[in-house]
């Protein structure tokens, strides 16, 4: 049965669309059709042929359907760009919307509700009015999506017209396809009306469940999600519900069974009987085992969806936990989210084999699936008090096949299973807390990764009274302190300390002199500097007082990583089978479709033009070159002052240990979609020490408002989410101005943000400096820190202009010590208008000009924030090397951030 | 809740639109051959990646099919377990159309491709997957469109599945019932799962629109007649069925009833996961002599009653992937090394029940590794089978009742088969 038409590609050499145009007028009809054919395979390969708009229209009416269908694509493709044209076709349409062939009735409504061009809208009324009547119920049920298809372009033109009534009796339609489309329409209208529209009441659901037995798969699907929301009146209801759903398991398709899973749990909220929901417990099983069977894809949607049942009915799989263990062939993503349930269901009773399974996964290949598998001992561990030897005992093995990032990822484990228990591991074990750390100590030189590193250093400070040889191990770390990350700084300064209090002979002392001066003078990281000043203070004040402090008994933790609050967990199990429950996230936090009207403006389809990509309906407005104060996403920065941002304690809330007391904090990470693509960002955090989270920013200046600009890109594999940002003290007083609003990142994707910044905040003593030291955190990551440097230029204000006048006075009437002046060797200006028009654009304004010899000199004012002006001279000879320019300003301190900054601008 | 595609796509291998159709307006082609080729360059192979991203806004889903990715992008909540399956469904009402589906076929046939994509699917809502009752109104041989067609009764009916009409001189049906055994035995020797997944297969060819009903020997069903069931009757863990069997009819009194499709579909499938024992079993020794020599020894036991023959039997012996000069000999069946698999293959053509066969290589490991290398891909031994006459489960087929109204008596062919699905032991 295979075509040919592949030949309709084949270009000519002589021009082509006057040669279409020619064959498409041509009389013989075969050769129109042909004609037409090849239009549809430009289009296809995206090139743009609407300009045969006319010519290809004109082939409309024919008897042959297939060319009819070619020409309706060809009108749903193109009618955008042409709407005066597209009115041409409306009469062959509504003549067709009256043939007496149903397939081209509802060909007529189906493709004239795909037009979105008003004009076309206005007709399609009386044509869907006799369809959504129409005697053959495939015109019907093609009429009842068409519903909804207006709706969407129109949705008052659909009220007035009582379209909505209309569709609403289709739901007592005597054909089930119908009644599903009916449903399915109505659903998606209920979803962008405010109004109730769509209720299902209880005689609408008995209908509906009737229909369930006899429409397509698909249909059954639409019934199923529609009725999921309907609310039980009490527990009898519910059990007849759900009777009349169950048998709905037993369906091939693995949508249909999903669909009805979740129907059955909610309902199974309202149903008291200990035995009947057993018995409902008993039955879904099966079913849900059985869906691990189906294709990879499936079973991915599956397996976030078993993830979220278990955790509200984990009694129904408590038995199955050996179909979840990961097959060879398995795909990645598959396996790892088989791990996750896997650890769910991890009891007592089955621990031995899921740690021999969980071993035997730590030695596969793909390393990202291997730490993962190390972590879920460690999870297992830390859930299962009884089990925790045992766990142990596993990872000490796989330490000892001295694969590198098996060590460090079982290491970083370790802690976490000593923090849940610090002191219980039983004594009559062959494990004692000894025998495990010098287990650990054997692989100290391997360790590379910061968090192996610190977690180790973390375990010798914390149990350094029961390691002989504490001090040599810290003191190994001490050599190379000022080079390791802050994490690692951080936990050192602790661990050192923590050796001194326990064990304050002469060796530690002389480490922490060391540590506690690295810690101060040499460092610029602030958290670490305050911390270890808090240290040295505590120490030579108090030393029983910073016992007290740093020895003190610390919180066992839990693993509720991965435990979803029950508000949530309510939301997506109502979710079941959507996007939602895969993401788990409510939909709120990823759909972006917005209501019709706000759409209008969005003119997309390139259709192989470079008019460039379409952004997302809802930031249509707020493309980078519209002004950002407007956009949505920085409300803060709209007709108010920015506020400050609270500054928190940089100490306890960085560090991330104590994190979750920071509720009120005003950082508090909100959801909500990012900003388009921007230009390039230099990067500030490359992937590589972000443990694949890769930061770029820079400050910018918009519409007289600074934000920072920042990409976070996720290449590691696990979703990050809640990221917080805080600015260290600075010359300029930056802070960010509210909360920063990245959503959740799933791997491999990537977020933008334009973080409102307000001056002044927490302004750094000491002489001015361009530096910007910055701490990114996140929930599943450590504290990152980066520095920028700051752009003098973004501080630059739009009031900058001088008079003439005044600009004479001010040099004047500043003393020449307030003059500085700078040589620009690498410099060539090679206009004076560019030049001026780069200045121009950040806020330098032009005074005058002279010329000196053959040298142009240049005069400019600009301004900084609380009135600071900056007047500049700049003496070049166009189109030779070299740049003079001298400033005068009231604050010649910040000379050099100026010079450095017309640097940068000059040169780029 | 209510939520739908915006758009799909079929993208070639490299990720670029081959044709695309656009149901809602909403998410341009350019956008989603970004995202695409996005997510290709970073993997370079889409099939280790999530089959849902999200970019932009837009959540794209995604299938592959030989050369061909299939995608969907919405920017709703829509129902993820749908379109997946959709997408799956696609495939292969495109595969009933083109022999096959590849980049090829898309091109050659770009019109058809265009009508089906617009009776399937209808502003992003799944419509219709009978290819066979789509190929009665949309062909792929043009001039046959000159007679005005209309929908199939088929498409809006409660029987979706089955046009009217049908006509054969000779009524038949076949009815394969063919177990998978899916085993994982771990490196201690220890059977950690086993199931069997049942389907029952069925190619009719039968006129007119027969009611049949079908009887198995099911526990359940039995006992709630009050018959005996020693011995005989079995217990299914979790059937499925065809969309043509009426499942309400089921959950009240266990009867298979249904009008079937024409042509060849899966009835039911079941699953059982009741320990069953291994039919073939297979011991591997590996010895290492020092760095560059290794010796295995591998046993295969058919552990089923002799009557019983298991034909076209493959062992999949994985070696290290630097092994070369093999030399290999056994006692029955040949072997040969299959150097892109890493592995050596062993063919048995027929291996009857109670017998054990043996297996010796000698390999040379030429490569010299590092003490601390990280660990080599540890691939299982599997194997694969087919035995004829025989179930697993003891499933059996009491009767299949065919009646029509116009009276013909049509003949059941029934069949039975057990082969090996995933069959994994675990090396030490």
């Amino acid at each position: 049965m295979s075509g040919h038409d592949s030949k309709y590609f084949s270009t000519t050499k002589k021009g082509e669309i006057p040669e279409l145009k020619e064959e498409l007028n041509s009389q013989y009809k075969d050769k129109r059709k042909d004609a037409v054919k090849k239009v549809i395979a430009a289009m296809t390969v995206g090139k743009d042929v609407s300009s045969l708009f006319t010519d290809v229209v004109n082939c409309m009416q024919t008897e042959n359907l297939e060319l009819k269908k070619l020409v309706y694509l060809y009108l749903i493709n193109y009618a955008k760009s042409q709407p005066d044209l597209a009115i041409l076709a409306v009469n062959t349409f509504v003549k067709d919307s009256q043939d007496p062939n149903p397939l081209i009735r509802s060909l007529a409504v189906r493709t004239m509700g795909c037009i979105r061009v008003d004009k076309i809208t206005e007709y399609l009324c009386d044509p869907l009015q006799r369809c959504l009547k129409d005697d053959d119920p495939y015109v019907r049920k093609t009429a009842a999506i068409c519903v909804a298809k207006l709706y969407d372009i129109n949705a008052e033109l659909v009220e007035d017209r009582g379209f909505l009534e209309a569709l609403k009796d289709l739901i007592s339609d005597n054909n089930p396809m119908v009644v599903a489309n009916a449903v399915a329409a109505l659903a998606e209208i209920q979803e962008t009306s405010s109004r109730p529209i769509f209720e299902i009441t209880s005689h609408t659901l008995s209908k509906l469940l009737t229909a369930l037995n006899e429409c397509t798969e698909w249909g059954q699907v639409f019934i199923l999600d529609a009725l999921s929301k309907y609310k039980a009146a009490d527990a009898r209801e519910a059990e007849n519900i759900v009777e009349r759903v169950t048998p709905r398991l037993q369906h091939a398709n693995c949508a249909v069974v999903l669909s009805a899973v979740k129907m059955i749990l909610q309902q199974m909220e309202l149903i008291t009987s200990p035995d009947v929901v057993r018995n409902l417990c008993k039955k879904m099983a099966p079913p849900l085992v059985t869906l691990l069977s189906a294709e990879p894809e499936i079973q991915y949607v599956a397996l976030r969806n078993i993830n979220l049942i278990v955790q509200r009915r984990p009694t129904i799989l408590a038995h199955e936990i050996k179909v979840f263990f990961c097959k060879y062939n398995d795909p990645i993503y598959v396996k790892m989210e088989k791990l996750e349930i896997m650890i769910k269901l991890a009891s007592d009773r089955n621990i031995d084999q899921v740690l021999l399974e969980f071993k035997e996964y730590a030695t596969e290949v793909d390393v990202d699936f291997v730490r993962k598998a190390v972590r879920a001992i460690g999870r297992c561990a830390i859930k299962l008090e009884r089990a925790a030897e045992r766990c142990i005992s596993v990872l000490l093995e796989l330490i000892k096949i001295k694969v590198n990032y098996v060590v460090q990822e079982a290491i970083i484990v370790i802690k976490d299973i000593f923090r849940r228990y610090p002191n219980t591991l039983s004594i009559h074990s062959p494990l004692s807390y000894e025998s495990i750390i010098a287990t650990l100590c054997e692989s100290l030189d391997t360790l590379d990764e910061p968090e192996a590193k610190a977690s180790m250093i973390w375990i010798i400070g914390e149990y350094a009274e029961r390691i002989d040889n504490a001090d040599e191990l810290l003191e190994s770390f001490l050599e190379s302190f000022p080079e390791e990350p802050a994490q690692v700084q951080l936990q050192l300064l602790t661990a050192t300390v923590k050796l001194f209090l326990k064990k304050p002979t002469e060796g530690p002392q002389q480490m922490i002199q060391v540590v506690l001066n690295n810690a101060t003078v040499e460092t610029d990281n602030p958290d670490l500097r305050d911390r270890a000043y808090i240290y040295w203070r505590l120490l030579s004040t108090d030393p029983e007082a910073a016992k007290d402090v740093v020895l003190a008994e610390k919180p066992v933790i839990s693993d509720d990583s991965n435990q979803l609050e029950q508000s949530l967990l309510d939301d997506l199990l109502a979710n079941i089978a959507t996007l939602s429950s895969v993401y788990h996230k409510p939909p709120e936090a990823f759909v972006t479709r917005v209501k019709t009207a706000q759409r209008t403006e969005e003119d997309d389809y390139p259709d192989g033009s470079e008019t460039g990509y379409s952004e997302s309906p809802s930031h249509a407005v707020d493309s980078i070159a519209s002004p950002p104060a407007t956009s949505s996403n920085t409300p803060q920065a709209v007709g108010r002052q920015p506020a400050a941002a609270p500054v928190p304690d940089l100490l306890g809330d960085l560090m991330g240990l104590d994190s979750d007391n920071n509720s009120n904090n005003a950082i508090v990470p909100v959801d909500e979609p990012t900003i388009p693509a921007g230009p390039t960002l230099p990067v500030v955090l490359p992937a590589s020490t972000g443990q694949g989270l890769q930061i770029s920013a820079q400050l910018v200046r918009r519409d007289g408002q600074i934000f920072y600009s920042l990409l976070f890109e996720n290449n590691s594999q696990i979703p990050l989410d809640g990221f917080m940002i805080q600015f260290n003290k600075n010359t300029f007083g930056l802070a960010a101005a509210g909360p920063l609003q990245v959503p959740q990142l799933l791997p491999g994707t990537s977020a933008r943000n334009l973080l409102p910044m307000v001056l002044f905040q927490n302004v750094a003593s000491g002489p001015p400096n361009t530096l910007l030291q910055v701490a990114v955190k996140n929930n599943q990551q450590p504290v990152w820190y980066f520095s920028d440097k700051v752009s003098l230029l973004v501080f630059f204000t739009e009031d900058g202009r001088m008079e003439r006048a005044t600009f004479l006075e001010t040099w004047k009437s500043l003393p020449d010590s307030n003059e500085v002046s700078k040589d620009f060797p690498g410099i060539v200006m090679n206009s004076v208008e560019a030049t001026l028009d780069r200045l121009a654009a950040s806020n330098m304004f032009f005074i005058a000009k002279r010329k000196h010899a053959d040298q142009e000199v240049l005069y400019l004012s600009a301004k900084i924030p609380r009135g600071f002006p900056f007047l500049i001279e700049l003496t070049a000879v166009i189109g030779v090397p070299g740049l003079k320019c001298a400033i005068k300003t009231p604050s010649p301190e910040m000379a050099p951030l100026f010079f450095e900054s017309i640097e940068t601008l000059l040169k780029s | 809740m209510a939520g739908a595609a915006s758009a799909l796509f079929l993208l070639d291998i490299k990720g670029r639109v081959l044709v695309w159709r656009d149901y809602r307006g909403d998410v341009s082609s350019v956008q989603a051959e970004r995202f695409f080729t996005k997510l290709i360059e970073k993997e370079g192979d889409a099939g280790s990646q999530d089959p849902v991203g999200y970019d932009d806004g837009v959540t794209y889903m995604f299938v592959q099919h030989n050369n061909v990715y299939l995608m969907t992008a919405s920017r709703q909540n829509c129902n993820a377990a749908s379109l997946l399956l959709f997408l799956h469904r696609v495939v292969d009402v495109f595969k009933h159309y083109f022999e096959e589906l590849e980049e090829e076929s898309l091109r050659d046939n770009f019109v058809v491709v265009y009508e089906l994509l617009d009776e399937m699917m209808d502003f992003g809502y799944p419509q219709y997957t009978e290819a066979k009752i789509l190929s009665e109104f949309i062909k792929t041989n043009a001039y046959r469109m000159e007679v005005a067609q209309r929908p199939p009764m088929a498409v809006t009916n409660a029987v979706s599945w089955r046009s009217e009409g049908i006509q054969y001189k000779k009524n038949e049906v076949f009815l394969d019932v063919v177990e998978s055994v899916n085993i994982l035995v771990n490196s201690n020797g220890q059977i950690i799962r086993s199931d069997v997944v049942g389907a029952l297969k069925m190619r009719t060819y039968l006129s007119g629109m027969p009611e049949c009903k079908l009887g198995l020997n099911d526990r359940v069903l039995l006992e709630a007649q009050g018959r005996s069931t020693k011995g005989k009757a079995i217990d299914l863990d979790d059937i499925k069925f065809h969309q043509c069997v009426r499942l309400a009819r089921f959950e009240n009194d266990r009867t298979i009833s249904f009008i079937p499709p024409d042509g060849s579909f899966d009835l039911m499938t079941y699953r059982l996961s009741t320990q069953v024992k291994p039919l073939i079993w297979v011991e591997a020794q590996i010895e290492r002599h020092s760095r560059s020599r290794m010796e295995i020894v591998v046993k295969a036991r058919s552990q089923y009653k002799e009557r019983s023959t298991a034909t076209n039997v493959e062992i999949e012996l994985p070696v290290p992937a630097d092994a070369t000069n093999p030399n290999i000999r056994t006692s029955m069946g040949s072997a040969s090394y299959a150097p892109e698999n890493d592995a050596l293959l062993w063919k048995i053509k027929s291996f009857p029940g109670g017998k054990e066969y043996m297996l010796r290589a000698e390999l040379t490991l030429p490569s010299i590794v590092a003490e601390e290398a990280a660990p080599e891909r540890k691939a299982p031994i599997r194997v694969k089978f087919e035995i004829p006459y025989f179930t697993v489960s003891g499933i059996q087929v009491r009767y299949l009742k065919i009646i029509e109204k116009s009276g013909y008596q049509a003949l059941p062919w029934v069949r039975y088969i057990t082969m090996a699905g995933e069959y994994e032991l675990r090396l030490v």
